[in-house]
């Protein structure tokens, strides 16, 4: 199998080498790729979307056609990913933030995404969660987002009191936190899992 | 859930170095005013360093630079939505404390400012918010990591507009880093001592060749080959301090210094990307500088 990590910006070398441990476990061969320009994320069986500033992957990603190759393939059924920033992509309904930056999400899950939920720098930390399929989770949250409130389709994964925090629609999926950050490797394979079939 | 909100953990090594990880591949601009700031949000920067002056004007000005007027940073905080960092003096972690309270994202500790004391740097693993710190080789990098900073840049030789220092000093730590490989314990132990730098960071070096932290580059680069030249050397990412609004069209330079990072291995795109920017900052030859007026000796 072929996973596209998109690698404009951000912690992209986390998430290639999260997947690629997560390949290894899973018995599964193929390969992890960085991608920076179009026309590979339409040979992927996966695309992840890591975490970074979203306001540059946003325009990186727009500029390049990369953003036109995600679209593309998640309406075809290929799993994509979205940590953190990615979660922000993703999503069909931006605030006030999205809009006052002038940012294009990608429009593929019907989520209400609120950037800098939890503040800024210092505002970040790490708990705890419980994750439907997964279990107890180390999350760690960084400047992160959260989604408000989800449409039809979207199913719920992770909670953090009134903030969702983890959300699937079928071959979509998004996290508010950074599973790429530790040594967790349970979502990469989850995600890798969803890729295989 | 309902999570017990005395359950979250703040500021731990990994949220420090996982937030210095968000800003890889990205460019992070030096600014002095919220319309500034707003300019480099809209070209694309990941983050932006707020300061009283840039460099260039630090270094033309002389006397003691010191951190910024908070109201100067607050206006810029509250301007963008990306993550805001500024700059405080060498060992001044009362500056770095109002900073914290302050609620800036990154503690910038440099030698561009006045250093404020001679023998030490601040213990910065007693503070929440992250730092980065200017290195010239592998040992100053290690010190401050063991200091707890959780991002190192090049300290280059900032406000010049001349990239020649940061090009060394990456050249230099990528190449100590290279060196480590294939070194015995005995060895390890023998260069740690050398470069007076802990033995565990050393040994994390050469298992990992790489800074156990990013690493970007910073001091000097003021064109889109600039930046492409510091990322082929091995850079996460790139600041730009003076060059981006002491050149003539600061929206393209910073937009063009953006779109260079993320094609750094491209030189065709890069040949697009450079095309008619406008004059860049003016800058001065390291040469010509005396070696009191040099920043980077500050903070070994």
């Amino acid at each position: 199998m072929r996973i596209s990590v998109v690698g404009v910006q951000g912690d992209v070398e986390e998430h290639v080498l999260a997947t690629r441990k997560a390949m290894e476990s899973a018995g599964y061969s193929g390969e992890v790729i960085p991608v920076r320009q179009k026309g590979i994320v339409s040979e992927s069986d996966g695309v992840i979307i890591p975490g970074g500033e979203s306001t540059t992957i946003s325009k990186l990603i727009f500029r390049e056609g990369i953003a036109d190759e995600i679209i593309e393939s998640a309406e075809s059924g290929v799993p994509v990913m979205g940590t953190c920033a990615g979660l922000i992509t993703l999503a069909k309904h931006g605030d006030d933030e999205v809009e006052k930056t002038g940012q294009k999400l990608l429009g593929l899950m019907d989520t209400w995404v609120k950037r800098n939920a939890f503040g800024r720098q210092r505002e970040s930390f790490e708990v705890e969660l419980d994750i439907k399929g997964i279990g107890r989770y180390n999350a760690v949250f960084i400047r992160a987002p959260a989604i408000l409130k989800v449409g039809k389709g979207v199913d719920v994964v992770a909670k953090l009191n009134d903030y969702i925090v983890g959300a699937v629609q079928k071959n979509l999926l998004a996290f508010a936190f950074h599973p790429e950050l530790t040594d967790d490797i349970r979502i990469h394979r989850l995600f890798l899992d969803m890729a295989k079939r | 859930m309902i999570v017990d909100l005395k359950k979250l953990r703040f500021g731990t090594e990994l949220l420090k170095r996982g937030f210095a990880k968000m800003q890889k591949g990205g460019v992070i601009m030096d600014v002095t005013t919220a319309e500034q700031a707003q300019i480099a949000e809209d070209a694309g920067a990941v983050a932006v360093m707020a300061l009283h002056k840039v460099p260039a004007d630090i270094r033309a000005a002389g006397g003691v630079a010191r951190m910024a007027d908070p109201r100067i940073i607050q206006e810029i905080m509250d301007s963008v939505t990306i993550p805001v960092m500024a700059k405080v003096r060498i060992g001044h972690f009362a500056e770095a404390q109002i900073l914290e309270a302050l609620g800036v994202d990154m503690i910038d500790e440099s030698e561009v400012l006045t250093p404020a004391d001679e023998m030490y740097h601040i213990n910065k693993r007693e503070f929440k918010v992250p730092f980065v710190c200017g290195a010239r080789n592998l040992g100053e990098a290690l010190r401050r990591i063991d200091e707890g900073a959780a991002m190192i840049r090049t300290k280059g030789e900032a406000g010049t507009g001349n990239v020649a220092e940061a090009v060394r000093h990456m050249r230099i730590i990528m190449g100590a880093i290279r060196e480590l490989k294939g070194k015995s314990e005995e060895e390890l132990k023998l260069y740690a001592r050398k470069i007076e730098a802990p033995y565990e960071l050393v040994f994390e070096t050469a298992e990992l060749q790489r800074l156990p932290v990013v690493n970007f580059a910073a001091g000097g680069i003021a064109t889109p080959a600039d930046a492409s030249l510091m990322m082929q050397l091995g850079a996460d990412g790139v600041f730009v301090g003076s060059g981006i609004f002491k050149s003539e069209d600061p929206e393209r330079m910073a937009r063009a210094i953006v779109e260079a990072v993320n094609y750094y291995d491209d030189p065709t795109t890069l040949a697009e990307i450079s095309k008619g920017l406008g004059e860049p900052m003016k800058g001065i030859d390291i040469r010509t500088l005396e070696e009191h007026e040099k920043l980077q000796t500050r903070g070994v």
